[in-house]
């Protein structure tokens, strides 16, 4: 029997690879769920979901969204735009009048850096990190790592390149965290203004040459390049950004051997990745959209039972 | 802890009650035409493999397909539950539309798992209709369920409790019953 305390899911960083893996294997079983011709279950009737989304998002929301309606849960939406964020309202208030509402389970998204944590310690209803400033995004990254252990089969020894702006993103540090925890290789390449300095004391090389980290790798995790950096002076342009680090298949090319592309979306086009790659072989950007749900779907599933420890 | 009181069925006997069950889902199923059987898992799944084993022997037809059903995600104690169960793949490689489906458990108690099986398998399509096929039926039912096809009744008490051991799963074959000597006779999924 393997006890595994599992009340909110804040980020991947202490997660063990026991908890990792008991989600992963989950998900594989609501990715069965979402290809039938019914693809929702009764299991979480009963259970109100809140999600709170301070940032503007897409993917992520209707990701949890349809990964909520997919357990028969009941949702309620707050977006930023047309929450009482607008008319000065503390994140604690929100989440106090969230709770005197009797959610069950909180998903958030914010701009600042540990609000999923201030909320965790503030509320009784389990708290699911859906993306806080730079921090973490796990749910995210439980979605790359299960993409590519689907493709794989096995984790362990894997090199796993992440490409683009490390510094800024989440996505990149939740991917760090919980590869790492599986057994995976991780080195970075990017611009050295994007890459944090710490970086090497977590044991992940770090490399500046496109190719000689393409060549070393068996997947590439493209990041997106936020428009922003230019203006901010981090990078001399977007064309310049694209002729050192974006992805074409003339890189590929020239690496040779099969890679597994990813990206988190969403996509610039032309900038960090070109569209060739994009939309072609080793591409498994639209696997991980799918994915996305499943992984949701298992959190929520294991997160909403009254003691999470699992048999 | 448990304390075995009686064996109720060894390896020769739980043969025989296969093959006189297969027999049965044939008499009502003559032909092996739009028969389907799935198996709950865990023990259901072994069962359902050697009944349609003997089915197509017996019938010398194609073979019977099989299908693996995990009925977690319908339980109807997942919120009050004191274990959050593990959550397994359910396999279904065949169309259910108008399909003749036994649902093959091991042993038939409150009724609730097969309650949740026959709301699992609606979500796959509309059967033509789905009967039930159990090794033990051991009464108490909480819900107005009945077996179709039955290996043995058992009149059994509360607190002591029915272990199905296939070889599949636990390496021998046999059915014990067993007292439950602990505070609690919490059904616990082995």
């Amino acid at each position: 029997m393997n006890k595994i305390r599992f009340n909110h899911l804040l980020g991947l960083e202490g997660l063990s690879s026991e908890v990792i893996t008991e989600i992963l294997d989950s998900a594989e079983a609501f990715l069965k769920v979402l290809s039938r011709p019914i693809p929702r279950v009764p299991s979480l009737r009963g259970v109100t979901v809140a999600n709170l989304f301070f940032e503007s998002s897409t993917r992520t929301r209707i990701s949890f969204e349809l990964a909520e309606k997919r357990l028969s849960a009941d949702v309620v939406n707050f977006t930023a735009s047309s929450s009482s964020m607008n008319k000065g309202e503390t994140i604690l208030d929100t989440a106090r009048n969230i709770e005197a509402m009797k959610v069950d389970v909180v998903v958030i998204r914010h701009f600042a850096q540990g609000s999923p944590h201030f909320l965790a310690d503030r509320v009784n209803a389990a708290v699911i990190n859906a993306g806080d400033g730079s921090h973490e995004h796990p749910t995210q990254a439980l979605l790359d790592i299960m993409t590519i252990r689907r493709k794989t089969g096995d984790l362990k020894g894997l090199k796993v390149l992440i490409l683009g702006d490390i510094a800024h993103s989440r996505v990149a540090r939740s991917n760090i965290y919980g590869l790492l925890t599986m057994g995976v290789n991780v080195k970075i390449c990017g611009p050295s203004t994007l890459i944090p300095r710490e970086i090497e004391s977590m044991g992940i090389e770090v490399t500046h040459d496109l190719e000689e980290g393409l060549d070393w790798c068996d997947v590439v995790n493209v990041l997106r390049i936020q428009l922003e950096r230019q203006n901010e002076g981090l990078i001399p342009s977007l064309r310049e950004y694209q002729r050192s680090f974006g992805l074409t298949r003339n890189h590929l090319e020239r690496v040779g051997g099969e890679k597994i592309i990813m990206h988190p979306g969403p996509m610039n086009r032309g900038v960090e990745i070109d569209s060739d790659v994009a939309d072609g072989p080793g591409s498994v950007i639209l696997s991980q959209v799918t994915h996305g749900v499943a992984v949701r779907m298992a959190v929520l599933y294991l997160i909403s039972g009254r003691e999470q420890s699992i048999e | 802890m448990e304390k075995l009181k009686q064996r109720i069925i060894d390896e020769q006997g739980l043969e025989r009650t296969l093959a006189r069950l297969a027999h049965e889902i044939l008499e009502a199923n003559p032909g092996t035409e739009g028969l389907a059987l799935i198996g709950i898992r865990t023990r259901g799944v072994p069962l359902a493999e050697r009944l349609a084993k003997l089915i197509s022997t017996i019938e010398n037809s194609a073979d019977v397909p099989v299908g693996v059903l995990d009925i977690t995600l319908y339980r109807d104690d997942y919120l009050t539950a004191r274990k959050t169960p593990r959550v397994q793949a359910t396999e279904i490689p065949f169309d259910i539309y108008n399909r003749n489906v036994v649902l093959i458990d091991d042993v038939l108690f409150t009724g609730r798992t097969i309650r949740a099986a026959i709301d699992a398998i609606l979500d796959y399509g509309r059967p033509a209709r789905i009967k039930l096929a159990v090794l033990i039926d051991r009464g108490h039912r909480e819900m107005p369920i009945q077996g179709d096809f039955i290996g043995r009744r058992l009149v059994t008490l509360p607190g002591e409790e029915v272990r199905v051991r296939l070889r599949e799963v636990d390496g021998k074959d046999e059915v014990v019953l067993v007292e439950m000597q602990a505070e609690s006779s919490y059904e616990e999924d082995r």
